[in-house]
């Protein structure tokens, strides 16, 4: 068992597995149960300015699924917690001090007025809760109220509130960032700028999940009526990692720590996430899907895999695939692959074939001498991966790595040398001297 | 040797037993069960499962209806190919068909379940919408006669019916269906569902239905010839070969097809007697309907006695499986050498032990003697030539059957053929179902170019 014990910006949890700012730990009830079946540490659901908000009391949320029902991506319309303050902070308190192995931090969201922020601050210091994340993120009804995403949209705002709370606090503060802007760099930079301890990203992006057909309600409907809502699960993944890369390589933003949030469903996810720069991750659609229990899964596959490739401690992930993260210009295009069908494990479906035939590049056969047989041609492949894509055994279609001979596709040699756009024939842009990638 | 009294009786099992015994024997899929199932599929190209269909449904896409909850175009799509895709559903032999060429059963050993797919579309349109989907054509004035109301005939009807032409079908029964309603196992389609199925074919409109007009009985081929623009012969195989042993038409020897059509229409089944044992000589699909029924019926011991090896049994693996587990003993490489006879009937029969010598079947010399209360003769089904009779010229057979080209047309001019009475491929209904569109397709060509 390795040693997956993490330590983020200073806060200590026995593993890097939180529980995200979200329903799943609204009170002290769901969090001692999270708490009990193993998870590292939690982000409090968000914490405002009393009166609490009022939600629907109608569906929160929608989801999509595959067609035997596997959720892949759920909306919610929820609003911050609707809790008093004060109960909220009772718990908090109680919880740090039942639990003080597990990481407690509290999410927060009060209007863009200094006093309120310096208020709220005070109050949740006296939890002696490990730190507060500014809940810029969230992308829905508050929204509306001038807090939330209109925040983390703007990036001067996100700088002014991150300054404020870290001149009225000791405690670290994480902001966590809207995907839902073009540029997730510029907040980045600016919660920097602001003082912030680290980022986390990202929070739900803006979205209607679906259309009742019949009724022709925006889902979820309340009375007919629908809202845009934060979409996350499995689905935002890819999204959610780019974002991260973006800000671990940027050169502003280096170094700066992340908690990487966005449809992390099992461990291989957290190494990913945490490759691409997270010091840690954090969960919530996949614990609202099957329960925490997920997380024992999580620890047990994260810590074979660190034994496997003999890591002893979670940072020496963090980061591993930053370097490798490069612009297209800077791809190798004298690299050459071709795809590889194994014929032992290919069970005939055709898949490969039609994918290839009607919208590529009509590279794989269906017959040959007349029995059906599937098998790439490699003078018409030119390594796209689409049929590796489409089919449906593991492993049985591979992409192959030319490392000599031509390809007999372009008649060009395999040289094995290093050759990108910016020297390329083609670009009019090209630059006279060949010019190596630039160092990370 | 004392006189043994056979022991023949009706009701060896309460009512209730009987209804399970003859339950549906695949109870149909819900739909959550469907739609599960029906994300197996993995859309194939130029789908392996559509090539060992017989009657060619695109299979792929019908999943995918069901998939996307539109189980009524579903059927349309299969319906379109296979009007009797309701019972195909439930008799076809899926497992040498569809499912054994579906990519899955070579992936991990479990195909989609196509069988029980379609027959979630197809029951799913004939309960919410009742009546068959297609439209007939305007009226063309062409009148085409159809010998035999059983898959092959109700398809050929259908398909004609929609282009436009009238169709009567003679059928020599008092319901039609042919197998469906008289041959096919009760637990395969329980519920009168051959009938309904028949009604739903019908409700396209322009077919007339002749019932108890027999082929060479009360109509003539050449008559019908001269009546109609065409016909088509479904009529099936009205003959069952005989063992060709003395005795044989002694009480207590009975032949299977008859003895399923008087269950098939037994109001109640605990009037039906049956033998507490139960001999049933071949390897057929009929065997092991007469044996499975037999067991079900309450018979104690039902022995089926098959000549070759197993391998060679006309019932499929899965049927084989099925009299298994049923309770039916299968016993292989013998066959009948003489019955048993005692006080005028038949009490027992003898075989004796075969073996295969380069190809050829030889008797070892070895016997064994199973008493037996019933055996039943389930060795095959031939055509009764005589019924062609009637007309000027002979019909040309083959192997003892209608003798056939790619288009079911027969040697005698407008005059098509299809099912177990032509020479075309295996005693399916799917494959009757397929000889009946494809001859209709090939009658109405015929009609619109005259």
């Amino acid at each position: 068992m390795a040693n997956l014990a993490s330590n983020f910006i200073g806060i200590k949890s026995p593993n890097p597995f939180w529980l995200a700012s979200a329903p799943p730990t609204d009170k002290a009830y769901n969090v001692v149960r999270a708490f009990k079946d193993g998870w590292g540490g939690v982000v409090w659901k968000t914490l405002g300015t009393d009166p609490p908000v009022v939600n629907v009391s109608g569906p929160r949320y929608g989801a999509i699924h595959s067609n035997d029902r596997r959720l892949i991506g759920l909306n919610n319309i929820e609003l911050i917690t609707d809790r008093p303050l004060e109960i909220n902070l009772r718990e908090i308190k109680e919880v740090k001090r039942d639990w003080p192995d597990r990481a407690l931090v509290v999410s927060l969201m009060v209007p863009c007025e200094e006093q309120y922020w310096k208020d709220i601050l005070a109050k949740v210091e006296e939890t002696e809760c490990d730190g507060v994340e500014l809940n810029f993120g969230c992308p829905h009804g508050m929204s509306e109220r001038g807090m939330g995403a209109s925040v983390g949209q703007v990036p001067e705002y996100v700088e002014m509130v991150t300054r404020w709370c870290k001149q009225h606090s000791r405690m670290p503060v994480i902001v966590k960032l809207t995907p839902n802007i073009s540029d997730i760099r510029q907040p980045a930079r600016a919660a920097k700028r602001g003082g912030a301890d680290a980022v986390s990203l990202i929070n739900t992006i803006s979205s209607i999940i679906g259309v009742d057909i019949d009724t022709f309600s925006p889902l979820p409907s309340i009375d007919g009526k629908g809202s845009h809502g934060g979409y996350c699960g499995p689905a935002v993944k890819p999204i959610a990692l780019n974002m991260t890369a973006e800000i671990a390589r940027d050169a502003e933003t280096r170094g700066l720590p992340i908690s990487g949030i966005g449809g992390v469903t099992t461990w291989r996810d957290a190494v990913e996430f945490m490759a691409l720069g997270a010091g840690n991750v954090q969960v919530c659609t996949a614990a609202m899907t099957y329960g925490f229990r997920i997380v024992q899964e999580m620890i047990t596959g994260l810590s074979e895999y660190m034994d496997s490739h003999g890591f002893t401690s979670v940072d020496e992930i963090t980061g591993r695939a930053v370097g490798n993260v490069t612009d297209w210009q800077y791809l190798n295009l004298n690299y050459v692959a071709k795809a590889k069908i194994d014929q032992d494990l290919c069970i005939k479906c055709g898949r490969c074939h039609i994918a290839c035939e009607d919208t590529s590049h009509q590279a794989i056969t269906s017959m040959v001498d007349g029995i059906r047989h599937f098998e790439v041609i490699d003078a018409e492949c030119v390594g796209c991966n689409l049929c590796v894509n489409v089919c449906p055994v593991q492993d049985c279609i591979t992409m192959e790595e030319m490392v000599a001979g031509t390809d007999p596709r372009t008649g060009f040699p395999v040289t094995g040398e290093y050759a990108n756009w910016t020297t390329h024939k083609n670009n009019p842009m090209a630059k006279p001297a060949v010019v190596a990638e630039p160092a990370e | 040797m004392a006189t043994r009294a056979p022991d023949i009786a009706a009701g060896r099992l309460s009512p209730e037993q009987y209804a399970v015994n003859f339950s549906d024997i695949h109870p149909p899929l819900s739909r959550h069960e469907a739609l599960v199932e029906a994300d197996r599929c993995y859309f194939c190209y130029d789908a392996p499962c559509v090539k060992a269909c017989p009657t060619t449904i695109d299979i792929p896409l019908f999943i995918r209806q069901i998939l996307t909850d539109n189980p009524i175009g579903s059927a349309e799509t299969i319906l379109s190919q296979n009007i009797l895709g309701g019972m195909c559903a439930r008799v076809c032999p899926t497992e040498t068909l569809c499912e054994e060429a579906c990519v899955r059963e070579a992936a991990e050993g479990k195909p989609v379940k196509i069988g029980l797919l379609q027959r979630y579309a197809t029951d799913t349109l004939m309960d919410e919408v009742g009546e068959q989907p297609f439209e007939r054509a305007a009226p063309t004035g062409k009148r085409v006669a159809v010998v035999g109301g059983g898959p092959a005939g109700l398809a050929a009807a259908h398909r004609l019916a929609m282009h436009g032409h009238d169709v009567v079908i003679y059928d020599a029964r008092q319901k039609a269906g042919g197998l469906n309603e008289y041959g096919i196992a009760a637990y395969k389609a329980p519920d009168d569902f051959a009938q309904d199925e028949v009604e739903f074919v019908l409700s396209i409109g322009g077919i007339t239905v002749e019932h108890g007009k027999a082929l060479g009985r009360d109509v003539q081929l050449g008559d019908l010839r001269g009546a109609y623009d065409a016909v088509f012969l479904g009529m099936g195989l009205a003959g069952v070969n005989a063992l060709a042993l003395e005795d044989e038409a002694l009480p207590g020897v009975a032949d299977a097809v008859g003895y399923i059509a008087d269950l098939r229409q037994a109001e109640d089944l605990g009037a039906l007697p049956v033998g507490g044992r139960v001999v049933v000589i071949g390897g057929g699909m009929t065997a092991v309907d007469v044996a499975v029924q037999s067991k079900r019926l309450g018979a104690r011991e039902v022995t089926m006695v098959y000549r070759r090896g197993a391998e060679k049994m006309g019932a499929s693996l899965y049927e084989q499986e099925l009299a298994a587990t049923s309770g039916v003993v299968i016993r292989t490489h013998a066959k009948p050498l003489r019955l048993v006879v005692e006080d005028g009937r038949v009490v027992g029969i003898v075989f004796e032990e075969t073996a295969e010598q380069d190809g050829r079947l030889v008797g070892t010399g070895a016997t064994f003697e199973l008493p037996a209360d019933m055996v039943f003769k389930a060795i095959g089904q031939i055509l009764v030539p005589a019924a062609l009779n009637g007309s000027a010229e002979t019909i040309g057979l083959d192997g003892g059957k209608i003798r056939v080209d790619a288009e079911r047309r027969t040697t005698l001019s407008g005059v098509w053929a299809g099912g177990d009475c032509a020479a075309t491929g295996e005693d399916l209904t799917v494959a009757a179902v397929a000889d009946g569109r494809i001859a209709a397709e090939s009658i109405h060509r015929a009609l619109s170019a005259g």
